[in-house]
């Protein structure tokens, strides 16, 4: 039997606004546990919560750029329900008129073709607090420096027809949030969760299989593989003749497996109404009509217009427009030095490896398009070679002096005066004599040792274009 | 100076504009009452003496300057207990204080303590309350209504000069008519709520409990505006209400609505409030007959909406931060539940119930959502009336004040004491009252004025007519 998988995922994105979603606390992340709170986020009686309107703007901008329609009348309402990480043991949210819906991303699949996932809705809502259970003790710590966050939910409609497409899904919905710049989607920081709801069913078919809710993926890989352990035990289950049963199933990702959550007998019902605290107000027209002119360049734009502007490939384009900043580092290279691929060469090898290597995002590096410029234009004029330009990369980074400084510093100027290298090379020719012979009875990688040999004489700074011309010149005498 | 407690505020500040050590001088005549007489009237929770002689040592040039006000139990006060009269929040201190609060403070005005009330303000008597109930001063065997009956009753008693009551469906305006003082619910979002412990979020108001309406302009003057701590309050300039103090009603159009006089509104309140309604009549008011047609709906539309929210908003006492913790708790659950059961009181809990109940899945549409849209309905047939007339003038409440104990095991007829002033709280609407006769019994009779949204100079404009026209505010008890 054939079957096809059914996904929706539902990602909470922690907003990056200075303050919390309702109240003046600050956001920072990391700090000393219930330092940032204050009566509002702790819920304290008396307290009243206050729209951040920062956060209104940053979630009305990303509900935009994920093409959906925005609401007409902006409502909160409450959602109840009892835990100690919700002081006000509701949390303030929106119900059945979420700010945005009908919206969708499309990913790239096989063939170059593109998919459309829809986004069911988009909505706002405020984080609860972080809650500890330290190992073996009788009891439980919680810290409220999250509460009151400022979260947007994008849930999908189940379009995602596998654990690739999902992560493909993710990968792209980060993308457009970095170029918003609303979050900085940080998954191991807790900005950025996701859950997925998985069924499988006989391939065409119509109605949806039973579903499950997957929770505790920390990374988009693991949302992957997640999802793939899932469809094979969901597979395996119903081959062996089993039912698949609703419930909310965890990843391990130490043991690679998903394991059941206690099943609850009952729906939580969360009684929600709307939050009388906080007026509904209406948002104009031209307001969103401005939010949306205002909106930055996307990822998909700019693909497409680094592949028509620059001449690049769909891929070179993918892989530079896949995060804002390595896209806008690209242009401003190309801005100072105009050979776009072979900044792009550069960008995409030596450069993002460095930055991956180091867990470093690509301004954190220390290597601005300033000094890549420099270290291009010193290649062309042949003061270093290629080669020699690749260290001095390495050493830019290491040390964060400038090109032009290490090259002066390490004497490192390539040898381009041709008499100087005809000295040399007949110096190695006498010294190797029998290559040279060898070479001229037809023996072709000689050649390449006595470039070798040059090279050495010369501590790698001979320009090897010029020795190859004159040593070639000199042999094929 | 003697029988400085007996004064008004507006009096006060004329003896203070000439003698500003007066004030310590009044604390001390108002602190020896209050130990003479409140453990028969039982107002106060709280009394703070040394914050109170502090306040006044600091000489401040404000509206309110040296006037004692005292301040209802659910109107959090830095760094002193704050409980709504609940064991839940025994020992609870709050690390702010009310916007109302600070703005009172800001003009001079000398906080003095805490009044009584019924628990979470669930009550028209003042007997929920964890402490106790308080008696009321013109009778002490009878309610002194509720649930701001402690702000109310000191006030009657000459306690403390002003207070601040809260009002969700009647409960500054019920306990000022049975006590005899002068009780003012503002239009929803004239004052800021914040630092009010929430009952229903979209009913609350605070406001003040005066001896005469001129303090309670002045107060109003001082507490209403804009705040940016409160979404809800509105962003409107405060006008200077004590200019609206005229004796002069002439050409005002005065409704008074059919739906008010039926079955089981007390004859002498119905003979007061009638007379009352022909002394404006012969003071040049145009007083005429109007229809409020769903009034009748009013009582069972409140009586889902506020529980609905109550039943939120105090979703928060849990014992994990704050207030009261029930020992012995086995788990999580365990402690929710023994801590609620423990602490809260038969009241809290019957609405915290009937609340839930409302907004659950199943009964949401045929209960809360039905109600808000009757609750429209309530508002169009003020806003219909208003064409026609400028205020509206009703009975505040149906009898004078009931005998302690006397509605307790009755909740139902214990609700119907709010019938006439549910519906300005429904409909967002400002709404006084004022002493208007008395019973032969010797108990105050309430006469309400209510107006349209922020026109709460029309209403001191007419109550301060019919005040300075009556002596009924110069009455005191014999107490």
């Amino acid at each position: 039997m054939n079957y096809e998988t059914v996904i929706g995922l539902e990602v909470h994105l922690q907003l990056a606004t200075k303050t919390k979603a309702f109240c003046g606390c600050s956001t920072k992340f990391g700090q000393t546990p219930n330092s940032q709170t204050c009566p509002v986020c702790l819920g304290f009686p008396g307290s009243l919560p206050v729209l951040n309107e920062e956060a209104f703007k940053a979630a009305l901008k990303t509900a935009l750029a994920l093409n959906c329609k925005i609401q007409k009348l902006i409502k909160f309402d409450r959602k109840n329900y009892y835990y100690p990480d919700l002081p006000k043991n509701f949390q303030i949210s929106q119900y059945d008129m979420p700010l945005s819906y009908d919206g969708f991303i499309d990913i790239g699949v096989k063939d170059g073709a593109k998919k459309r996932i829809r986004i069911k809705r988009v909505h706002m809502e405020e984080d609860a607090g972080k809650l500890m259970h330290p190992e073996g003790e009788r009891y439980s710590l919680v810290d409220y420096n999250r509460g009151g966050m400022p979260l947007l939910e994008i849930v999908t409609e189940p379009d995602i027809n596998s654990p690739d497409e999902a992560y493909d899904y993710l990968t792209k919905l980060k993308s457009i949030l970095e170029y918003l710049r609303v979050s900085d989607c940080d998954m191991e920081k807790g900005s950025l969760r996701c859950d997925a709801n998985i069924s499988i069913r006989p391939k065409g078919g119509k109605k949806l299989g039973t579903k499950v809710e997957l929770k505790n993926m920390n990374s988009f890989k693991n949302v992957r593989s997640g999802l793939e352990y899932e469809v094979k035990r969901q597979e395996s289950l119903i081959g062996e003749g089993g039912r698949i049963v609703q419930e909310t199933r965890l990843w391990d990702a130490d043991k690679l497996i998903t394991k059941s959550m206690r099943v609850k007998e009952e729906a939580e019902d969360y009684r929600y109404f709307p939050e009388p605290d906080l007026v509904p107000f209406v948002v104009e027209k031209s307001d969103i009509e401005k939010i949306k002119k205002a909106l930055p360049e996307l990822p998909e734009a700019r693909t497409g217009r680094f592949k028509s502007q620059f001449a690049l490939s769909e891929y070179d384009a993918g892989v530079l427009t896949s995060q804002v900043d390595i896209a806008e580092y690209f242009e401003e290279c190309v801005k100072l030095y105009p050979n776009p691929k072979t900044i792009a060469n550069w960008i995409m090898g030596d450069i993002i490896a460095l930055a991956n290597d180091k867990a470093l995002n690509i301004r954190e590096l220390g290597f601005p398009a300033e000094a890549l410029a420099g270290l291009l234009k010193m290649v062309d004029s042949g003061a270093i070679s290629g080669k020699m330009a690749k260290d001095v990369l390495v050493e830019a980074i290491e040390t964060r002096m400038s090109p032009d400084d290490i090259v002066r510093k390490n004497g490192l100027s390539q040898i381009s005066d041709t008499g100087r290298i005809e000295e040399i090379i007949k110096l190695v020719l006498k010294k190797e004599e029998k290559s040279a012979n060898d070479y001229k009875a037809g023996k072709r990688n000689a050649f390449t040792f006595l470039v070798g040999q040059v090279m050495k004489e010369t501590k790698g700074k001979a320009n090897p274009a010029i020795v190859n011309e004159i040593l070639k010149k000199i042999l094929g005498e | 100076m003697e029988n400085l407690h007996s004064l008004t505020a507006h009096e006060l500040k004329k003896l203070i504009a000439k003698d500003n050590t007066l004030p310590a001088a009044i604390l001390d005549q108002l602190f020896s009452r209050i130990e003479k007489l409140d453990a028969k009237v039982k107002a106060f929770v709280l009394v703070n003496k040394e914050r109170a002689k502090k306040s006044a040592a600091v000489k401040k040039n404000g509206k309110l300057s040296g006037i004692p006000v005292l301040l209802k139990d659910n109107i959090c006060v830095k760094d002193e207990e704050t409980t709504c009269a609940s064991r839940i929040l025994g020992g609870f201190k709050p690390p702010y204080s009310a916007t109302a609060a600070l703005r009172l403070e800001s003009e001079g005005a000398i906080l003095i303590g805490k009044a009584n009330m019924d628990e979470f303000a669930f009550g028209s008597s003042c007997e929920t309350s964890c402490y106790g109930p308080t008696c009321n001063p013109w009778d002490l065997a009878c309610a002194p209504g509720g649930s701001s009956g402690g702000s109310a009753a000191a006030v009657a008693a000459d306690e403390t000069i002003a207070a601040l009551g809260s009002d969700t469906g009647g409960s500054i305006r019920q306990p000022a008519s049975l006590c005899g003082v002068v009780g003012l619910k503002p239009t929803y979002g004239r004052v800021s709520r914040y630092g009010l412990i929430a009952f229903a979020s979209s009913l609350d108001q605070i406001g003040p409990i005066t001896k005469d309406v001129e303090d309670s302009a002045l107060l109003l003057s001082v507490i209403a505006g804009y705040d940016e701590m409160d979404s809800t309050s509105v962003d409107l300039p405060v006008p200077d209400y004590t200019r609206s103090l005229v004796k002069d009603v002439k050409g005002l159009r005065i409704g008074v609505p059919k739906e008010y006089f039926v079955k089981g509104l007390d004859k002498e309140v119905e003979d007061s409030v009638r007379a009352a309604a022909q002394l404006y009549r012969s003071l040049g008011a145009e007083v005429k007959e109007i229809s409020l047609p769903h009034t009748e709906y009013a009582v069972s539309t409140y009586y889902i909406i506020a529980p609905a929210e109550a039943s939120s908003n105090l979703a928060r006492f849990d014992g994990v931060q704050y207030g009261f913790r029930a020992k012995g708790a086995k788990d999580m659950i365990d402690m929710y539940v023994k801590t609620r059961s423990e602490a809260f009181g038969n009241e809290a809990k019957r609405r915290i119930l009937l609340g839930t109940y409302c907004l659950s899945t199943g009964y949401y549409d045929a209960y809360y959502l039905k109600a808000q849209k009757v609750r429209t309905r309530i508002r169009e047939d003020f806003e219909k009336a208003f064409d026609a007339c400028d205020c509206i003038v009703t009975p505040t409440s149906p009898t004078p004040a009931f005998k302690l104990g006397e509605r307790t095991g009755d909740p139902i007829s214990m609700y119907l004491s709010d019938i006439y002033t549910i519906p300005a709280n429904m409909a967002g609407l400002p709404a006084i009252s004022i002493p208007c006769g008395f019973s032969r019994a010797g108990l105050p009779i309430g006469l309400q004025i209510i107006a349209k949204p922020f026109a709460e100079e029309t209403i001191f404009r007419a109550a301060y007519t019919f005040e300075q026209s009556t002596d009924f505010h110069k009455q005191k008890p014999k107490i």
